[in-house]
C-alpha cells in the first residue's frame, strides 16, 4: 500500500518536472490580442467575414495590423470599432447590409407550368431544369438559402413560395448569397431607416420572352433610367440595376415602371393622388 | 445460353407498343428550331443569317472544332431568325428559325427509291464524307461519327460492332429501321467496315427482336464479313461498354473509347444514316422518332426532320392525351422529362414518351437503408449511394475517386432503390461539376 503511494508520486513529481522543462522549452507565444479580439467578436462562426471562424478572423487581423479589408458583418460597426479599439486603430465605418431577394415570381406573378419532383435543392434543380415556371433565373423556391442561413433570419412564404428576409435577423454574412445558384440574393446597403429601392428581378430575357413566363419581370425597358436623376440605374442584357451606393431613394423610377419591378421598401405610403391607381398603394411594403 | 454482360443490369418491364407500327413519315411542319448544338461536341458555326433562302439539305452551320459536326437544314425555306430555342433541359439555346415553303432539296441528293450496293470510295473519303454530311450517333449521345472511324496512331481497330439492341423500354425506332431498311443498314455496315478497315462486323439484337434478328440474319448472309448476334434482353445492354462486353467478352478500360479494345461501335439508325450520306449523297436531317406510352391513341414511329417541334409529332400520334403527367424525349430510363411542347426534334431523339399521371409521379424520398441494391444492379461497378452522398456534400475530389466518370446514367441504380432516391439525379450533376473541374484542371 505504501509503496504504491510513494512509487505514484514519484511519478506524478517526476512527469511535472519533465513537463514544466518541457512547457517552457517549446511555449507558443501568441499574442494577447488575439484572444480579447476573439472574446468581442460574436462567436457565431458564420464565415461571412471570409475566414472559417472568430478565432481565425482575430488571428488574421491582429497578424496583418490594419483593417484593411477586414469586416465583421454579424458584429458590424460597434464591434468592429470595439476591435480598433484593441489594436490601437482606427475603424473604417462600413455601411450595414441586407440580403435583398431579388426575385418576385409568386405563385400568381409566375404560375407553374410544370412541376419538377427531382432532387429537392436549388442546387441541383437548377442544373436539371430551368425551373417550374419557366423562367431561367427566377427562385426556384427548394430552400436552399434558408437551409444556409444559420440565424434563421430567412424563411420560405408558403403562399408565395419565396423565400423572405427578416431584417431584424439579418446579418449579411452572405451565406444565402453563397448558397443560391441562381445569383438572385444580393447584399444591399440597409439604407437611411432601412430604406431599399431596388429591381426586384435579374431575368436577362429579352421583354416579351420575360414576360411570358413572369408578369412582373424586368423587361429592359429603360424607363427607369431615364427618370433616374442621379444616374444611378444602368440598363445591361435587358435588365436594369439600380447602384444602391449611388441611389438617393427619390422613388421616381418606382411608379415608371411598367411592370412593378422595381420595389420600395420600408417608404411611408404615397400620397394618394385622384390619379393614381390602387396598384400603387398595394405596392408599398411596410 | 445466351449471351449477356455480366455485372449488374436490370430487366424493366419491355412495353414495345409500336414495334409493329410501320415508319410513317411525318408531313414537314410549318417551322423548324434547328439547335446549333447538335453533337457531343462543340457547337456548330452558324453559316445562314435572317432572310437567307435555303433548300433541304444545304449546310447551314459548320462544325469546326475536331469533335463537333456539320449541320444541314432539314427543310426549304427562309431563315427567320437565329435565337434562343428551348431545350431539353427548358434553358435557351441557340437554334436557327427556318420558315418552311414547300420541300425542295439540294438537287445533289439522290431521291430515287433504287439501293446502291457498291461504294466507289476509300476509307479516307468516307471520313470526309461523313464529316460533310454532319453524320453522328444515332444512339443518343451524338458523338461525331467520322471522329468515331478515326483510329488513333498507336490503336488498332478490327471489329465493328452494329448497335441493334434497343435495350430501352418502349422505344422501337431501331427496331422499325432494321425491319424496314435491313439492307441500307447492311450496306451501311459494310461502309463502315471499309472506312474502319476491318474485316469482321457484328450486329447485336436482344432476343425480343425475334423478327428482326431473322431478317438481318437472311441478309448478313450475303454480305461478307457480317454477323448478327442474339443476345439476352437485358438493360443497359445498348451501353456501348456493354455491348462490346456481351459480344466478346472485352473489357474497355474505365475513362477509355472502345477503341482501347479494338471495337468501334455504332448504332443501326447511323448504318442507315451513313448508307444515306455516301450512296444517296443525303446530309442526316431526318431520323425515325417513336412516339409512344400508355395513353396514346396511335403509338407510331415517325420519319421526323430535324428541328420539327414535339406537339406536332404528338398531334399525328393521335393528340396528346389528358392524363399526360410527363412527355420524355427519349426512354423511359435515359429520357429527359420535357418543360415545353415547342422543344425541338434534335439528332439525338430516338423517342418521345408519353407518361400517364398515375405513372410520372415518383415515390416519395426516404433515407437510404443500406441495402446496397444500387450497387448490385450498377453495370460499371460503382456505389451509386455513395456517389450521390459525395455529391450531396461537394466532395467533388473523392466522388472523382470513386469513378464518377465512368457512370454512364442509365438510371438502373434509381429504378431500383427500394427507398426512391433520386440518385441520378445527383450523380448527373456530379459528373457535370466533376468534368468541369478536370477541365479546369488541364488549363492550369
Amino acid at each position: 500500500m505504501i509503496f504504491a503511494v510513494i512509487s505514484l508520486s514519484a511519478i506524478g513529481i517526476v512527469s511535472a518536472i519533465i513537463l514544466f522543462f518541457v512547457a517552457q522549452k517549446f511555449k507558443v507565444i501568441e499574442d494577447p490580442k488575439i484572444d480579447s479580439v476573439e472574446g468581442v467578436l460574436p462567436g457565431a462562426n458564420c464565415g461571412g467575414c471570409g475566414y472559417p471562424g472568430c478565432r481565425n478572423f482575430a488571428e488574421e487581423i491582429v497578424k496583418a495590423g490594419n483593417m484593411d479589408g477586414f469586416y465583421c458583418p454579424v458584429g458590424g460597426n460597434d464591434v468592429m470599432s470595439k476591435v480598433a479599439g484593441i489594436l490601437g486603430l482606427e475603424a473604417d465605418m462600413a455601411e450595414p447590409q441586407v440580403a435583398v431577394v431579388r426575385c418576385n415570381g409568386t405563385r400568381t406573378n409566375a404560375p407553374k407550368k410544370v412541376e419538377y419532383d427531382g432532387a429537392a435543392t436549388c442546387f441541383f434543380a437548377h442544373n436539371l431544369y430551368s425551373g417550374e415556371s419557366g423562367c431561367p433565373y427566377g427562385c426556384l423556391g427548394l430552400d436552399d438559402c434558408v437551409v444556409a442561413c444559420n440565424f434563421d433570419a430567412i424563411y420560405m412564404d408558403e403562399e408565395t413560395g419565396l423565400p423572405v428576409v427578416i431584417e431584424d435577423k439579418c446579418v449579411a454574412c452572405g451565406a444565402c448569397v453563397e448558397a443560391c445558384p441562381r445569383d438572385i440574393i444580393e447584399l444591399r446597403n440597409v439604407g437611411k431607416k432601412s430604406k431599399r429601392i431596388y429591381v426586384c428581378c435579374i431575368n436577362e430575357e429579352k421583354g416579351g420572352v420575360a414576360r411570358k413566363n413572369c408578369s412582373v419581370a424586368c423587361i429592359g425597358c429603360g424607363k427607369c433610367v431615364k427618370v433616374c436623376p442621379f444616374d444611378a440605374i444602368t440598363l445591361e442584357n435587358n435588365l436594369a440595376y439600380i447602384d444602391f451606393e449611388k441611389c438617393k431613394l427619390c422613388r421616381k423610377c418606382v411608379p415608371v415602371c411598367p411592370t412593378d419591378a422595381i420595389h420600395e421598401i420600408n417608404f411611408p405610403l404615397r400620397k394618394v393622388k385622384e390619379d393614381s391607381s390602387e396598384k400603387e398603394v398595394d405596392k408599398v411594403v411596410v | 445460353m445466351l449471351k449477356t454482360f455480366k455485372l449488374g443490369g436490370i430487366h424493366p418491364e419491355e412495353i414495345k407498343l409500336s414495334s409493329d407500327q410501320p415508319i410513317d413519315v411525318l408531313p414537314v411542319p410549318k417551322k423548324v428550331f434547328i439547335p446549333v448544338s447538335q453533337n457531343l461536341g462543340a457547337p456548330s458555326k452558324v453559316l445562314v443569317k435572317k432572310g437567307d433562302i435555303v433548300k433541304a439539305g444545304q449546310l447551314i452551320a459548320k462544325g469546326e472544332a475536331f469533335i463537333s459536326s456539320n449541320l444541314h437544314s432539314s427543310v426549304s425555306g427562309t431563315v427567320m431568325k437565329v435565337d434562343k430555342v428551348i431545350d431539353t433541359s427548358g434553358y435557351k439555346r441557340e437554334a436557327i428559325v427556318i420558315d418552311v415553303d414547300g420541300d425542295e432539296w439540294d438537287n445533289t441528293i439522290d431521291r430515287s427509291e433504287q439501293i446502291k450496293r457498291d461504294c466507289p470510295l476509300s476509307a479516307k473519303e468516307i471520313i470526309e464524307k461523313l464529316k460533310e454530311m454532319g453524320i453522328v450517333g444515332l444512339g443518343g449521345a451524338t458523338f461525331p461519327s467520322h471522329v468515331k472511324l478515326m483510329v488513333p496512331d498507336g490503336k488498332k481497330a478490327d471489329l465493328l460492332i452494329i448497335n441493334g439492341v434497343e435495350c430501352e423500354p418502349y422505344l422501337t425506332s431501331d427496331h422499325r429501321v432494321m425491319m424496314e431498311k435491313g439492307e441500307e443498314i447492311m450496306i451501311g455496315t459494310t461502309i463502315l467496315m471499309k472506312g474502319l478497315g476491318v474485316k469482321k462486323a457484328i450486329i447485336g439484337i436482344e432476343n425480343n427482336k425475334k423478327d428482326a434478328i431473322t431478317y438481318l440474319t437472311d441478309l448478313a448472309d450475303k454480305f461478307e464479313g457480317t454477323k448478327v448476334q442474339t443476345l439476352k434482353v437485358k438493360y443497359p445492354q445498348g451501353g456501348e461498354k456493354q455491348l462490346i462486353k456481351a459480344l466478346t467478352n472485352r473489357e474497355v478500360p474505365s475513362g477509355k473509347l472502345p477503341i482501347e479494345v479494338g471495337c468501334v461501335v455504332n448504332n443501326v439508325g447511323t448504318a442507315l444514316a451513313v448508307y444515306e450520306a455516301v450512296q444517296k449523297n443525303k446530309p442526316l436531317f431526318e431520323r425515325v422518332v417513336t412516339v409512344t406510352g400508355k395513353s396514346v391513341n396511335k403509338p407510331a414511329n415517325f420519319l421526323v426532320r430535324v428541328g420539327t417541334p414535339i406537339s406536332e409529332l404528338i398531334d399525328q400520334a393521335g393528340g396528346l392525351p389528358q392524363d399526360t403527367g410527363k412527355i420524355i424525349s427519349g426512354g423511359p430510363m435515359m429520357g429527359k422529362a420535357l418543360v415545353s411542347l415547342d422543344t425541338p426534334v434534335v439528332k439525338g431523339t430516338s423517342g418521345i414518351l408519353l407518361m400517364t399521371d398515375r405513372e410520372s409521379k415518383r415515390v416519395v424520398v426516404q433515407t437510404c437503408i443500406r441495402c446496397g441494391k444500387c450497387i448490385t444492379v450498377c453495370p460499371m461497378g460503382l456505389e451509386p449511394y455513395l456517389l450521390s452522398n459525395l455529391i450531396q456534400h461537394e466532395e467533388l475530389e473523392d466522388a472523382e475517386k470513386e469513378g464518377i466518370m465512368d457512370c454512364m446514367e442509365c438510371g438502373s441504380c434509381q429504378y431500383t432503390c427500394p427507398s426512391g432516391r433520386p440518385l441520378l439525379d445527383y450523380i448527373r450533376v456530379g459528373k457535370n461539376r466533376v468534368g468541369q473541374m478536370i477541365r479546369n484542371r488541364g488549363k492550369k
